[in-house]
């Protein structure tokens, strides 16, 4: 091991592609799609699916190493699954945090049955992403009566020991790409959304599970699409389950309930690998800010003066040289979350670390640029209003910055949930 | 590729290290801030690790090479210790580490040995000035040619060990840039203020004013020889010592604070059970490591020659100066009114932090 910041080859090929898909598919319709709320980017999506696939998979997701058998070990290189996910979602996110959100092959909901699923359910739910058709997945935990405190979620599972059928009884709110993981599109595959309930409402979140609910099973509806204040492109779907019966075998983790929390631990660590994830988003969206405002200025014949002492610069180039310091240095805590991720290092302050310091700075970056732009930054002429208004997710989803300084805060003090509350 | 952990020598060295830094440094720092003076021996134990030692390669009687990297953890962790402490340690490197970078080999077979072989003594250089607008890329010191000698005239502020330095390495304005000018202890027009700089920190450290009435000095002893050198890779790596020393007295505050917090009850709970604190100390972690990674960044593309490095190093400092305010302050906040009194470290450390927005010159990696 050694301290090195080179970017591997195989991650700065996939941002050179990716900067081309970027500008050329996503940057040109940006607009279009921000003022056309839930409308679907279906060139863009058909587009992405068919390049993944291309590649081997349907997804943006790492790939699970396949173990050749009897072949000979060749020199192991370094993990970079995740270092290069996380590069290819910023490089997106630059394009269009929107139409990133919108990219086929299973998002979140994928991602719990990734790291909560069994081998078999891997294998059952996640082959559909590589299949003809793009296809979503999407994760349910939202309640109208708990976002941060999970724990309070109030949907409800109940073994029908007749069928031997989950009987899901609830409503789910913010759920991203609901839409398109529930509804049937012709243009899609069948989705499915992961939804969280309890089996035991008495066990708190030792009785949380999440269960596989296939696109299109009887009593589930999207009853609500969210008007938001930006990543317009992306659905934010409402989900009721009225009497929803899912087949034994769809719930991911125990069955039964002990007095442990592993059930809502699953949810956790999905958080642990995805919140470095969503703060490299966020960070794709604030470079895309500062380098306009670079541009703007150079082209006035507006220079930046690196290396003065404080004292001999102006306000402008003192606001651009701390959005600098502030977009690098956040990038590089996502960095180093998703390279303990790859090295399978425990990274659960790292990686909520890495979502504080993103969902602060890239809020306030993109506020600085429209300030610094004026009205060319206020106006719906340019993108840079967009991005203020598409940043401010990055420190509201996948908790918020306030949860994430509570998780961090745990963390660094050794104190449980009870005794920092 | 991207890698976040320290090579096993580093390791080695930075546990080393460590352990003096708070063994040592850390339990004599109050005294040494109040009494205005550091022990000679706690100085000389530092020397033994041989940090500057290890960064000098055997044809000037070191044992290793320079990596900024490596110089970058071990800074952090002695300024973790105590920043007057680290300084002081440091300061043959203020004089050493630009021969080895910028010197010429004339210059390298002359001073390195001399500075390293024996015990700790006292090399130093003089960068900062006294104004308000300091900037190391304009200096108002000059140098001048003159009879095929240079003539160096101004004033120099915060040099430390100037008084009884062996030689002072000059930072001077030559045609518009900055130059390094090697100046015996007994060259002709070379004064040192006969009282100490009297700071709102760093007490324990000697520091002097030094002035330079028309000081003559052979061609030969500008760093690099007549045609001189590139200061940027100087002062870029003047400015990630003091981001890494500015991560170090962050995390004492941060330690020592949350400790506190962990340890004073109020009201029922822990003061860290607070909401109000602990997310104040959420967030002081998050920016000290914030910035050590740019700062480990800088260092790195130091070390491997990279495009940006320069501009890197300043953001890092930048940022670091920043930082290190707000931690401190916090660091003193948590504490509430026992953070005023001098009994306790935090007060000492946020005057430590104020430095850090115009120190940049007090040490080098």
């Amino acid at each position: 091991m050694s301290i090195e910041f080179e970017t591997p080859k195989p991650i700065a090929q996939i941002q050179f592609v990716l900067k081309t898909v970027a500008e050329n598919m996503m940057r040109s319709q940006s607009r279009a799609f921000d003022e056309n709320e839930h409308e679907i980017p279906f060139s863009y999506i058909e587009f992405m699916h068919t390049a993944m696939r291309s590649m081997g998979g349907g997804s943006l997701a790492p790939k699970e190493e396949k173990q050749k058998e009897g072949g000979e070990l060749k020199e192991k290189r370094p993990p970079i699954a995740y270092q290069s996910l996380a590069a290819q979602i910023e490089m997106l996110s630059w394009g269009d945090v929107g139409f990133y959100l919108v990219t086929p092959g299973g998002g979140l909901g994928a991602a719990a049955v990734q790291s909560a699923g069994s081998a078999e359910q891997r294998a059952k739910f996640l082959a559909r992403f590589a299949e003809e058709k793009p296809t979503f997945a999407a994760m349910c935990m939202t309640e109208a009566g708990a976002g941060s405190d999970t724990s309070a979620i109030r949907t409800r599972a109940v073994l029908d020991e007749a069928t031997k059928e989950w009987v899901i009884n609830g409503e789910k709110i913010f759920v991203t790409g609901g839409d398109k993981s529930f509804k049937e599109y012709e243009q899609f595959g069948k989705g499915f959304v992961v939804v969280w309930a309890s089996i035991d409402p008495t066990a708190g979140r030792s009785g949380m599970r999440a269960f596989v609910v296939e696109a299109g099973t009887k009593g589930v509806s999207v009853t609500k699409l969210e008007h938001k204040l930006g990543i317009r492109a992306s659905d934010t779907a409402s989900i009721v389950l009225v009497d929803a019966r899912v087949p034994y075998d769809n719930i991911l983790g125990s069955p039964t309930v002990e007095k442990t929390t592993t059930g809502f631990k699953g949810a956790m660590a999905t958080f642990d690998a995805t919140r470095p994830l969503v703060a490299a988003s966020g960070i794709g969206v604030a470079r895309a800010a500062v380098e306009y405002v670079k541009e703007q200025l150079a082209e006035k014949g507006v220079e930046i003066r690196y290396g003065l002492p404080r004292q001999k610069m102006t306000s402008i180039e003192r606001d651009v040289i701390e959005m600098e310091i502030q977009l690098r240095s956040a990038w590089l805590m996502v960095l180093k979350a998703v390279w303990m991720a790859d090295n399978k290092k425990p990274n659960a302050l790292e990686s909520s670390m890495s979502k504080v310091k993103s969902g602060d700075v890239v809020t306030k970056i993109t506020q600085k640029a429209v300030e610094i732009m004026g009205p060319l930054g206020y106006s719906r002429e340019f993108l840079l209003e967009k991005w203020f208004r598409d940043a401010k997710i990055t420190d509201i989803y996948e908790g918020t910055g306030q949860i994430n300084r509570l998780v961090v805060a745990r963390q660094i003090l050794g104190y449980s949930g009870k005794e920092l509350r | 590729m991207y890698s976040f952990e320290p090579n096993e020598e580093q390791k080695m060295l930075v546990d080393a290290i460590g352990k003096y830094a708070q063994n040592d440094l850390r339990l004599a720092a109050h005294d040494a801030e109040e009494s205005c003076m550091l022990p000679k021996k706690l100085i000389s134990k530092g020397w033994e690790i041989g940090l500057l030692q290890a960064s000098i390669p055997e044809a000037y009687s070191g044992f290793g090479d320079r990596s900024a990297v490596t110089g970058v953890l071990a800074v952090e962790e002695l300024a973790f210790g105590d920043l007057a402490g680290m300084l002081a340690l440091m300061t043959p490197s203020l004089f050493a580490t630009p021969i080895l970078l910028a010197g010429s080999e004339e210059q390298k077979k002359e001073f390195l040995p001399k500075v390293i072989e024996g015990d700790w003594a006292p090399y130093t250089a003089a960068l900062i000035e006294y104004a308000y607008d300091f900037d190391a890329n304009d200096l108002l010191t000059t140098a001048i040619v003159e009879g095929g000698d240079y003539i160096i005239s101004g004033e120099k502020a915060f040099v430390p060990y100037a008084k009884d330095a062996e030689a002072i390495l000059v930072y001077a304005n030559f045609e518009g840039s900055t130059q390094g000018f090697i100046v015996p202890k007994d060259a002709a027009g070379l004064s040192v203020s006969d009282d100490r700089e009297k700071l709102m920190s760093l007490n324990a450290l000697p520091l002097y004013r030094v002035k330079l009435d028309c000081v003559k000095v052979p061609v030969s002893n500008r760093l690099g020889g007549e045609g001189g050198h590139d200061f940027d890779f100087i002062l870029a790596s003047l400015r990630i010592a003091s981001a890494a020393a500015a991560v170090g007295v962050a995390k004492a505050s941060f330690e020592y604070s949350m400790n506190y917090a962990k340890d004073r009850d109020v009201f029922g709970v822990k003061v860290a059970q607070k909401q109000a604190i602990a997310f104040m100390l959420a967030e002081m972690a998050t920016e000290i490591e914030a910035i050590r990674l740019l700062t480990w960044e800088a260092a790195w593309k130091l070390d491997t020659g990279k495009e940006g490095a320069i501009k890197d190093a300043f953001l890092a400092v930048t940022g670091a100066a920043d930082m290190v305010m707000m931690v401190t302050d916090r660091g003193v906040q948590i504490l509430g009114g026992h953070g005023y009194i001098r009994e306790h470290p935090v007060e000492m450390w946020m005057r430590n932090g104020r430095g850090f927005a115009m120190l940049t010159g007090l040490a080098i990696v």
